[in-house]
């Protein structure tokens, strides 16, 4: 074993000096990590990348898959890229790629992650006529008159009154609440269920929420009940 | 440099003339220079609320188009004394004879010389409201105790908003009846307050003698003791910036008892 080692310490060194080490391996009980460098240009890092799997050592195993962690640092790859060093990795028979990782994500893959888990607060009132559309979630500090409309593609949240129409959802996502503490909606959306006020006009209701149980139907509540019903929304990490 | 206050409702039928008339005319009362601007062109009242209609020679399209001077169509209200002025809409047009770059510029003119242009806005919300618009520093919304009518303003209240040259609008509740009101029949003035959320400048009781008084030409707000009279007095007392307390539309039925319920704070 400690020879084997010894080994691996030489033919890296020879690698080494012949040019820079632009691949770094490590062995965990999971498998292989790679340590890939993220400064030099793409092609000097595939033949850095051949040149250390061409050794004897991640050739053979005893047929046995061995899982790979790529770890690219702060370079970014495009999914072209991304496919051409699965390729010169799973080259090797036993190598299966469990994941590419990188440092760095495009602006704009950022701001769609931002965009959808974000709380977009608004205070304003909604009017006849207008409507209000975010992406994530909306809390809105402010009524929805009748007539007025708001739109997000995850949940609604209404400190105020909502008297107008809330589709919370819209893009797809049946999991979507609306909750408001003065709860007298035209209509209620979630994802492509629609609701609507009973004909004859009731008392608002305190506190309630609306989502979609398993058969897709929407259920009014308390609002208390959504603790149970939508842990995710508790974003607080540790206890209290 | 006076100042330009819209009167608009989207809704027709709510008061946006009579208000105009009676806000303008108790303007005038207090001393101030008035100048009444009719932007309803093609279907003009205001010239016959204030009993002006016979002499109109020419109006806001011939100012717009250069046909006259802006003094030219000015029509003066002889029961004051060089201090209320009308400038009627054209009745041959319709509203896309005006833009409202015309307007802004209009308006500019007769700032000029005035203390207050009360403007008198069509109802709906098309190019007419635009135009009524363009030119106004402040607005007053008109709406009535009707759920039709709170919708239409709660739109118009929408839009004004968006204006980014004028001060957040004011309301009236204009054509309040005291009984309906009491039995719930139509919506109290708290609940349209809270369904606007804008700040109120004053409540008008639903009274005959405002129709009879238009009819006549001769706006309410010339007679001291009329309680609509004395509701639009108040009103053009807080466009001056005076703190007013607002009327109590239950003063008259109420006994002693009833006075010391609201004294508590318990409604009667």
């Amino acid at each position: 074993m400690s020879r084997c080692r010894k080994e691996y310490d030489v033919e890296v060194n020879t690698v080494k000096t012949q040019k820079q080490q632009y691949v770094t391996i490590k062995g965990t009980k999971n498998g292989l990590t790679l340590h890939l460098d993220d400064t030099c240009s793409f092609e000097e890092l595939l033949y850095g990348l051949q040149d250390m799997l061409s050794l004897e050592h991640y050739m053979d195993g005893k047929g046995q898959k061995i899982s790979v962690l790529v770890k690219l640092g702060h370079r970014f790859v495009t999914e072209e890229q991304e496919q051409i060093l699965t390729d010169v990795i799973t080259e090797k028979q036993n190598l299966f790629i469990h994941s590419i990782e990188s440092e760095v994500i495009t602006k704009d893959e950022a701001n769609r992650l931002k965009a959808e888990s974000e709380i977009i607060s608004v205070a304003k009132i909604v009017r006849s006529g207008q409507v209000l559309e975010t992406e994530g979630d909306l809390l809105l500090i402010g009524d929805v008159n009748p007539g007025g409309m708001v739109k997000a593609g995850g949940n609604i949240f209404i400190l105020g009154s909502l008297r107008g129409i809330a589709h919370a959802g819209f893009n797809g996502n049946k999991r979507a609440v609306i909750a408001a503490s003065d709860m007298r909606p035209t209509q209620l959306r979630i994802n492509h269920v629609l609701n609507r006020s009973p004909d004859h006009i009731q008392e608002g209701n305190d506190m309630e929420c609306a989502y979609l149980d398993e058969n897709e139907n929407m259920v009014i509540d308390r609002l208390q009940q959504l603790a149970h019903l939508r842990p995710s929304l508790t974003r607080l990490e540790g206890g209290m | 440099m006076g100042e330009a206050i819209v009167i608009t409702s989207g809704k027709g039928g709510v008061g946006k003339t009579t208000t105009s008339a009676n806000l303008g005319t108790a303007l005038a009362i207090l001393g101030k220079r008035v100048c009444l601007v009719d932007t309803d062109i093609g279907l003009r009242n205001l010239d016959v609320v204030m009993g002006l209609e016979n002499r109109i020679i020419y109006d806001l399209v011939d100012v717009v188009e250069e046909r006259c001077k802006i003094h030219q169509a000015l029509v003066k209200d002889k029961r004051f004394d060089d201090l209320l002025y009308l400038l009627p809409a054209a009745q041959t047009s319709d509203k896309s004879a005006v833009l409202p770059e015309q307007m802004v510029k209009l308006v500019q003119q007769l700032k000029q010389d005035f203390d207050y242009i009360v403007i008198d806005c069509p109802a709906g919300i098309e190019q007419g409201y635009k135009n009524a618009v363009s030119g106004a520093d402040k607005a007053i919304v008109v709406t009535t105790p009707e759920i039709s009518a709170v919708r239409d303003a709660d739109r118009i209240i929408g839009l004004l908003e968006k204006e980014e040259n004028i001060e957040p609008p004011r309301l009236v509740v204009n054509r309040i009846r005291n009984h309906l009101m009491k039995n719930g029949d139509t919506l109290d003035v708290d609940e349209v307050i809270q369904h606007l959320s804008i700040e109120l400048i004053g409540i008008v009781a639903d009274d005959d003698e405002v129709i009879k008084a238009s009819n006549n030409g001769e706006p309410v707000v010339m007679d001291p003791n009329n309680k609509a009279s004395i509701a639009y007095r108040n009103i053009a007392r807080r466009v001056l910036g005076e703190s007013v307390p607002l009327q109590s539309f239950e003063e008259e039925n109420k006994g002693v008892f009833a006075k010391i319920k609201s004294f508590f704070g318990v409604r009667a």
